[in-house]
């Protein structure tokens, strides 16, 4: 056993896009639950003759999440083709990018580490393949959804990183609406390369195709992390690359191919598509993809950490799920007492997630000033929700607390008067109104008095 | 008045315009001459015989009731097999493609019929369009109506001799070398391939995407105009179209006096027959002599240029015909024998429906693009395919002195024997050199008739290719319809 050995892993994940049509027909992209081949065109059965029209929205999907991986998009983009034989892929050929993608580089922060990525290319899906038995039937539903192949550097220390890398990158593409990203849906896919190496010495590179949860790819380059380590004596470091597949029912990785029967796919450009200028604006419009790119959730956590601490950031983040109390948190009008106020309150009582904007912006600066006992809030903001108005809510809370105060310091400022009511006097309770009453200037109701002076006295 | 068949689009149109004909009487006497001629000719693959009279009398009924809607309505044409018919069966005549029916128009199909054209065929061809003489067509070879001996040209040979034994009033071909060009030439009609993307390549059985260009053959120049007005124009199903529209409506002939037209000292050197060349010679004097400027220039990258596009060509074919499987349509080992594995399933299916010239093609095109072939053919052809492209773009620089047209001969013989090259691919690959450097530049050219050669027992047509500038075709179709005006080319063959 060789546990001083470095482990090496680098990802290949196929997210689909969410898009209306197809990637290069204009068949709807939702037929994937759908009776086989009934969302189906001449173009993406690849029909003599017909050609393919590139997706636009697919284009400004990648590029967006390029932008937030923060990538290089190139000036000049284009497809390839790349051949092989196989049912599931009609023409022949599968519509993808090789030397010129839409996205470039960039790099994604996970557990503290920077992973970098080599790229981000689009390209189309391949349908699907059921055996049954000795036959195969082909369901070409699937054949061209959007497909952006995203290619890590081998940048991965361990099993678990891969595994939050998958998370944060399926957090990302949600935040995005640029997928749906299920992954036991096929949305989000993974090939994993893992090796280890001593430094001088390196294992064969495993290739595991076709991970489709994140418990599997944390288990399967588990396993493999510890053969390789096992195997590593046996090694002479020339071995290259091998591929592997992982059977997510008995929890075993099986030989695939060796590197002999390596592919070769006559990759050339793509001659039915001219070739993309992403500098000319008609085309797309970078500067607006930026804009278009939401608040990623890293991003969201640091600012609401900072205002609120980690803890109250975490809880914020999971119930507020359209973002409202950032807006809060954010406004130059508030106070830091308000914010933090204003941010342990939504935590304890999401119907404040139900006022709006400008009665949030209120509420916290109302927080800011004045402590409400939480029995008094929760009637402020039910009240508040139902009217509508919240700063009435608050007026008539800020009255009924104001009776209270009134109340008590009658009661304790006149100890004569309450002693003969309690002693069996009950018209001295005109006089403890009256008091009540000049205390509070005469506003308010006089039957509403005298039953909080009753139920303070008792008897 | 001669027979309805033998008019052109001008002349049938104005008739029914003026109601003297009905599309019916057209069409009938199309097919009477088809039913007369083509036993011997051989140029239709299959006859829309029932659909046609249809059309005609709705064609008929629009006319009656004033609404016609424009030149081609109630015309008779044909279309190579290569585009796709709704409907009707299109094989690309090929084994590989028998029976198959699509369950759509090619956008130029599209066009045609919305215009009211009247489609009574469709037309032989090599299969695939792999080749210059409709030889490897896998059903029929067609017979160059001239000398029924020798073959028409290729690939586009049956719409060349549909035109030009009065079967049709016009078709449609494709040009990927020549294939519009070399065929028009061999048989004394007009054949115009537009610059690339001026004409929609969808629902176009692809040979050669780079270099496919979709266009008419037809008896006049302005025929090939009018064709070109309804086929013309961007289209959202082919991204490679070009996106501005040109109006080919009613073009008039341009004076060719102040015209320079650039002769190209590369395409008169040694391997054209001499007499082919004194016909060109001729026809260039007659420009001169009605105020043409004639000027010598060299195109020094052509020389590469064939070799350019026996790479880039079969690449592209080799990719193209990928999805010929046997696994969803067409030609499948899997009708008969059911227990094959997938393997076997490709390779006996491909086997079985793929001719001689399709399979070879698929051989030099997997070559070419294999991992460490790749740098040296392919990559190297895009490059040079760049220069080839400068090349003309210089000689029609305006701003520099250039030439408003090159004039060039269209192939460097005459119509050759059927059999005479079948079996030598590299003569027959040499057959297309004038036209094949005009794609990969993809710049507009005709084959205008220019006059005949005499052989003991015939006498065979001539062409001259005419070169426009990138997306000049309006310019060079009304140019040409000065140019034919001149040449007066207008016998007919003898069937
Ligand atoms: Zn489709």
């Amino acid at each position: 056993m060789n546990s001083d050995l470095k482990t090496t892993i680098g990802l290949e994940i196929h997210i689909q896009l969410k898009t209306n049509r197809k990637m290069f027909c204009f068949c709807s992209n939702k037929g994937e639950d759908e009776s086989p081949n009934t969302f189906v065109c001449p173009i993406c059965l690849a029909m003599p003759g017909t050609l393919p029209v590139p997706n636009i929205d697919a284009i400004e999907k990648i590029i967006k999440l390029g932008l937030s991986l923060n990538c290089q998009i190139p000036e000049k983009s284009k497809f390839d083709r790349k051949h092989y034989f196989y049912p599931d892929l009609p023409k022949g050929y599968q519509i993808s990018q090789y030397d010129m993608p839409f996205c470039k580089g960039g790099y994604l922060e996970v557990d503290g580490k920077k992973i970098r990525l080599n790229r981000i290319h689009l390209e189309e899906d391949a349908g699907k393949l059921i055996h049954d038995g000795e036959r195969s039937i082909v369901d070409l539903n699937r054949a061209g959804t959007p497909l952006a192949e995203m290619v890590s550097e081998p940048d991965i220390d361990s099993p678990s990183q891969a595994k939050h890398f998958m998370q944060s990158i399926q957090k990302l593409v949600r935040a995005l609406d640029v997928s749906l990203a299920n992954m036991e849906q096929g949305h989000m896919r993974c090939d994993a390369n893992i090796s280890v190496t001593n430094g001088t010495k390196r294992s064969p590179i495993v290739e595991i195709k076709n991970l489709n949860s994140f418990r599997f790819v944390e288990k399967a380059l588990t396993i493999e992390q510890s053969r390789l380590q096992d195997e590593f004596d046996s090694y002479s470091g020339k071995e290259g690359k091998v591929t592997r597949g992982f059977d997510s029912k008995s929890g075993v990785t099986y030989q695939l191919r060796s590197k002999e029967e390596a592919k070769d796919y006559r990759y050339f450009p793509e001659p039915d598509i001219p070739p993309f200028d992403l500098t000319d604006k008609s085309f797309i419009d970078i500067e607006r993809l930026k804009n278009e790119i939401p608040m990623l959730p890293e991003q969201k956590m640091a600012v609401l950490a900072e205002v609120v601490g980690d803890d109250l950031a975490k809880a914020i983040l999971k119930i507020d799920h359209k973002d409202a109390t950032l807006g809060i948190l954010g406004d130059g009008s508030i106070d830091k007492k308000g914010k933090l106020m204003f941010g342990k309150l939504i935590v304890n009582n999401k119907e404040v997630l139900n006022l709006s904007r400008e009665q949030m912006v209120d509420l916290a600066k109302v927080l800011g000033e004045k402590v409400f006992p939480s029995n008094i809030l929760r009637n402020i903001i039910s009240e508040a929700v139902k009217s509508g108005d919240l700063i009435s809510s608050i007026n008539i809370a800020d009255d009924k607390s104001s009776l209270t105060e009134a109340v008590d310091s009658v009661i304790k400022n006149n100890p004569e008067a309450v002693k003969k009511y309690l002693a069996g006097k009950k018209e001295t309770i005109g006089f403890l109104i009256g008091q009540v009453m000049r205390e509070l200037q005469g506003k308010a109701d006089p039957g509403e008095v005298k039953s909080s002076l009753e139920n303070k006295i008792g008897g | 008045m001669k027979p309805l068949y033998q008019l052109t689009i001008k002349e049938a149109s104005d008739l029914l315009e003026e109601k003297k004909i009905s599309s019916l009487d057209l069409v009938e006497s199309v097919f009477k001459r088809i039913d007369q001629v083509d036993e011997k000719v051989k140029a239709y693959l299959l006859l829309n015989r029932d659909g046609a009279i249809k059309s005609a009398k709705l064609s008929d009924e629009r006319i009656s009731r004033g609404k016609r809607i424009g030149r081609l309505d109630g015309i008779p044409i044909s279309v190579k097999d290569l585009l796709c018919t709704k409907g009707i069966e299109t094989t690309a005549a090929s084994n590989i493609l028998k029976g198959f029916i699509p369950s759509y128009n090619a956008t130029v199909v599209e066009k045609l019929e919305r215009a009211g054209a009247i489609i009574v065929g469709k037309t032989n061809l090599d299969a695939f369009a792999h080749g210059s003489s409709t030889e490897n067509s896998d059903f029929q070879v067609t017979k160059n109506p001239w000398d029924l001996n020798r073959i028409p040209g290729g690939s586009s040979g049956g719409s060349a001799a549909a035109v030009a034994a009065d079967m049709c009033l016009a078709s449609i071909g494709t040009d990927t070398g020549g294939s519009i060009r070399q065929p028009a030439s061999l048989c004394s009609v007009v054949g115009f391939k537009p610059s690339y993307g001026r004409v929609s390549r969808y629902g176009v059985i692809a040979m050669a995407s780079s270099l496919d260009v979709v266009g008419p053959l037809a008896k006049t120049a302005e025929d090939a105009s009018i064709m070109m007005d309804a086929i013309s124009g961007p289209d959202d199903l082919d991204p490679t179209t070009i996106k501005e529209n040109e109006n080919f409506t009613n073009l008039k002939p341009i004076s060719l006096k102040g015209l320079k037209f650039a002769l190209p000292r590369e395409f008169f050197a040694k391997g054209i027959d001499e007499d082919v060349k004194s016909v060109i010679m001729k026809a260039v004097d007659d420009i001169k002599g009605s105020g043409g400027e004639i000027v010598e220039i060299s195109l020094p990258s052509v020389k590469y240029a064939l070799s350019v596009y026996y790479i880039i060509q079969p690449a592209e074919v080799s990719s193209n015909l990928q999805r010929y499987d046997g696994v969803r349509y067409g030609h499948s080992a899997y009708r008969d024998r059911n227990d094959l594995k997938l393997e076997e399933l490709y390779t006996n299916s491909r086997g079985q429906g793929f001719g001689k010239e399709a399979k070879r093609r698929i051989m030099l095109g997997t070559y070419v693009l294999s991992a460490g072939y790749y740098d040296a053919y392919y990559k190297k052809a895009l490059k040079i395919r760049t220069l080839v492209k400068n090349d003309f773009d210089k000689a029609f620089d305006k701003s520099a002195g250039g030439a408003d047209f090159v004039i060039t001969p269209v192939s460097p013989t005459p119509a050759f024997k059927v059999g005479e090259k079948s079996n030598d691919p590299i003569q027959m690959y040499l057959s297309d050199i004038y036209t094949v450097p005009i794609n990969p530049a993809g710049v507009p050219a005709i084959s205008l008739p220019a006059g005949f050669v005499e052989r003991v027992t015939s006498k065979l047509p001539v062409g001259m290719q005419v070169i426009g500038s990138f997306k000049d075709d309006k310019r060079l179709l009304e140019a040409s319809i000065a140019l034919q005006d001149l040449l007066k080319i207008d016998e007919k063959p003898n069937l």
